[in-house]
């Protein structure tokens, strides 16, 4: 991808709908994650297969990650965060399959997985503080504080689509500029460096995902007697 | 007319990110430099050091990542250029 990274190429037109790229390459994505998930556990049993000891240890890890960044039981957001991040994993590495482009290269994907995570922050507010909790909690160190938490809300959500985007179309960027300076092996370097940056923003994305449903879901430690604020830098996080 | 502002768009996208590259990557050196400090003297909390550090790290690098996207803005989709 030498063109611009901020307008697709159409592919075909169902109705009014322009289909570009992205979006054919997200579905493709999602087939595939959804397939596999059903095939992994299709069979699961008391005693553990290999692959089924594998997946229990991703789960795990998964669990470990939520509980420690957002200190609270990882059940009710296991789902999503974990879609979250292997989504993202996947659509970062799809670059290697030649002639695809991540779909995360472009702005429209980075905006709705943002959006999803803005809404998510506000259903798991709402639920656990309930309307009046959530919306008190805004005017969280005092008053003064409530238009400044107003945007901070639009700022972090903003920059987390942009970080997305730029960290994926600059590593696009780059590979494109190796591969038509110098042909055959000089961009893989470029392409395993790639790699690491896709699984790091994966990780990053999701980690901030969590900090800011954590944020959004916060109790004060009086509520839960006996356990101290440890870390309290997980908490507000402001971009 | 339209050259000149081609030209200087193509100047105000390197020095954007030439430029924008220098503050953040002084910060990461810090942050990171203080996070390898803090782990040699406290090992046992490298978990929670290293998982602070990569969010943090996002959040410095998010400033580099805006000049990123104001140089492809000026060479993309560049308001003045018809």
């Amino acid at each position: 991808m030498i063109g611009s990274p901020l307008e697709g190429e159409t592919l075909w037109q169902i109705g009014p709908v322009p289909i570009s790229s992205a979006v054919v390459v997200t579905w493709v994505i999602m087939l595939v994650l959804v397939l596999g998930a059903r095939l992994a556990t299709a069979r699961l049993a008391l005693r553990p297969s290999r692959r089924q000891a594998a997946l229990e240890l991703l789960v795990d890890t998964l669990d470990t990650q939520i509980r420690e960044t957002m200190q609270a039981d990882p059940a009710p957001y296991r789902a999503l965060i974990g879609t979250l991040f292997v989504y993202v994993l996947v659509a970062n590495w799809s670059s290697l399959v030649p002639g695809v482009e991540p779909p995360t290269a472009r702005l429209e994907t980075d905006a709705a997985l943002a959006g999803i995570v803005f809404a998510a922050t506000i259903v798991y507010g709402l639920r656990v503080h309930g309307v009046r909790g959530y919306l008190a909690s805004f005017a969280e160190p005092g008053l003064l504080m409530v238009p400044l938490n107003l945007v901070e809300q639009i700022t972090r959500i903003f920059s987390l689509m942009v970080r997305l985007f730029g960290n994926v179309v600059a590593g696009v960027f780059v590979v494109g500029i190796a591969l038509s300076l110098a042909g055959l092996f000089v961009p893989i370097p470029f392409m395993a460096l790639e790699l690491l940056i896709g699984a790091i923003q994966a990780y990053i994305f999701s980690v901030l995902a969590m900090v800011f449903i954590g944020a959004a879901v916060y109790q004060e430690p009086a509520a839960a007697a006996g356990h101290e604020p440890s870390s309290p830098t997980n908490r507000r996080e402001h971009p | 007319m339209n050259d000149l502002v081609a030209v200087v768009s193509i100047m105000a996208a390197s020095i954007a990110v030439s430029f924008g590259a220098i503050g953040p990557a002084l910060g990461q050196g810090r942050a990171v430099a203080s996070a390898l400090d803090a782990i040699a003297r406290q090992p046992e909390s490298a978990g929670t050091i290293s998982r602070t550090l990569f969010v943090g790290l996002a959040m410095i690098e998010t400033m580099a990542i805006y000049c990123l996207v104001i140089a492809i803005l000026l060479l993309f989709a560049n308001p003045f250029v018809k």
